[in-house]
């Protein structure tokens, strides 16, 4: 890995997206919005505590898995990543490159959210906010990662947004956002507690119900490690060669 | 130099999905030369030059670039690449794109207002490349192929779209560039676009059907145009 090459991809993702206003408005407004639209459904304060740091947790993450392997995808398909692959960019310079870009989106749309949902649509937070934005920064993370590495196996657009039934849904379902987690039969229980987003759930709970900032610190060193993983999964699926 | 061959194939044979593409190919491509590739639709063009530009897996035989295996590491900044699609960013400008390039290469700062002359887009530098024609977006994707100091270009149809003028200009810059000992590998559907090569190679069905002089390939098809040629070789009627 060479730091010149990822800057100068993270630099030129980033361009990308300025030239797309429409896209940064939406990524950066809709989380706000839907959980905005949750906090009204709710109408109740107290109820909306309780479900609030779930919500935080899956819609960027949502959005950030989308966006990342849409672009990805395009790459691929439109052949500047087979002509990346013939000049020295390496491959973790490409999809760091790729992480820090929009990992740096991501920054600026949890502060967003989070700040939403904590000042304007009075989620209580017991612990302190700003973990609460680490833990939506991992998340995005993991959202990117997890969409850079899903890209490889999507052939076209269509095949890609199957991918989130497949790949998010499960995960929310097992994650203990309809369902406590202690309340699932054992079998799901034990498969929820490997998946990355249950992880994600966790820190969120964590870091807005209990003041115990070192288990929210726990939750998302799994995350990343998570993110980790798939970055290291994403780089094997960049092939210099293919048939 | 005279003798060296940049590129150099020895039974290459090329497999993509169940097909064999490219059968038992051997060629040489000498270098400091302008070499066309020709050949119908189909014929194993592009894939050919994938397999210099190292991004194609190859099933068997040999395939040397500048002396060495063609996809190894130290040559990814001296080969350009220029794809049939023109592999360029569309939401980003012309400059953006070089620019982008220009880094990823390790080329100097300047490179990219020197290319932007080369290929004729000084006007266009600030567009964003999707909202330019086919042949100035196929002019970005031969600018970045042209950055840095590659020794061995590889273009495929750089020339695909553009009127007569721009065409003529391109070709003297290909000329220049191999007088300055560049090794050019062009492929082209252009017939009139052969006589301007020092050799030629034709490729049919993934075989090597000629690799002559402009003035060889007339002698050998009895004809008084490339394009008679091309269609006399094409149609199979010389082995
Ligand atoms: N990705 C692929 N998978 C399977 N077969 C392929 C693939 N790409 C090309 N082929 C096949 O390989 C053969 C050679 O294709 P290639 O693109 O090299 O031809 P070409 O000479 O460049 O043609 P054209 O002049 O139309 O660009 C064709 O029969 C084509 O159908
Ligand atoms: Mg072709």
């Amino acid at each position: 890995m060479n730091p010149r090459l990822t800057a100068a991809t993270t630099r030129r993702v980033l361009e990308q997206i300025r030239h797309d206003p429409r896209t940064v408005g939406l990524l950066l407004v809709v989380p706000s919005l839907l959980i905005g639209l949750m906090a009204w459904i709710f109408n109740d304060g107290r109820l909306f505590s309780a479900v609030g740091p779930d919500l935080l947790g899956l819609f960027p993450f949502i959005i950030m898995f989308l966006i990342t392997s849409i672009t990805t995808l395009r790459e691929r398909r439109s052949g500047t990543l087979e002509r990346l692959m013939t000049t020295p960019l390496g491959r973790f310079d490409f999809i760091v490159g790729y992480a820090i870009a929009f990992g740096l989106l991501a920054v600026v749309q949890s502060l967003i959210a989070v700040g939403f949902a904590v000042w304007v649509c009075g989620l209580s937070v017991q612990g302190n906010a700003w973990l609460l934005v680490l833990v939506a920064v991992a998340n995005a993370l993991l959202g990117t990662t997890l969409g850079l590495f899903a890209s490889a196996f999507a052939a076209t657009e269509f095949q890609v947004v199957q991918f989130m039934p497949l790949l998010v849904f499960p995960q929310a379902l097992l994650g203990g956002i309809f369902v406590p987690r202690d309340r699932m039969p054992d079998v799901l229980r034990a498969i929820s507690d490997w998946l990355p987003l249950t992880h994600a759930i966790e820190a969120f709970q964590h870091a807005a119900g209990t003041t115990d900032s070192g288990s929210v610190l726990r939750e998302v060193a799994v995350v990343l490690a998570w993110a980790v993983a798939f970055t290291a999964l994403g780089s094997v699926t960049l092939r210099r060669r293919t048939a | 130099m005279v003798n060296a061959l940049a590129v150099e194939a020895r039974g290459l044979t090329v497999v993509r999905g169940r097909r064999e593409v490219l059968h038992d190919l051997s060629l040489g491509v000498p270098a400091g030369s302008v070499v066309g590739l020709l050949g119908p639709s189909g014929s194993g063009k592009t894939t050919l030059m994938r397999s210099v530009a190292g991004s194609q897996r190859i099933r068997s035989g040999t395939l040397r670039v500048l002396g060495l295996t063609a996809g190894s590491r130290s040559l990814r900044a001296r080969v350009g690449y220029a794809t049939q699609a023109g592999s360029v960013y569309d939401d980003l400008t012309v400059e953006q794109n070089l620019r982008y390039f220009a880094r990823v290469l390790g080329a100097p700062a300047g490179d990219p207002s020197r290319v932007l002359a080369e290929v004729d887009l000084e006007d266009h530098a600030n567009r964003m490349v999707g909202r330019l024609s086919g042949g100035q977006r196929s002019r970005v994707s031969l600018g970045v192929a042209l950055l840095g100091t590659p020794e061995l270009l590889v273009l495929d149809e750089p020339t695909v779209g553009l009127d007569p003028v721009l065409r003529a200009d391109l070709w003297s810059l290909f000329r220049r560039l191999a007088d300055r000992g560049v090794t050019l590998l062009v492929s082209s559907h252009v017939m009139d676009e052969a006589r301007r090569c020092d050799r030629i190679l034709i490729l049919r069905e993934g075989a090597l059907l000629a690799d002559e002089t402009p003035e060889g390939l007339l002698a050998l098809t009895g004809t008084e145009d490339a394009e008679d040629a091309f269609l006399a070789l094409a149609g199979g009627k010389v082995a």
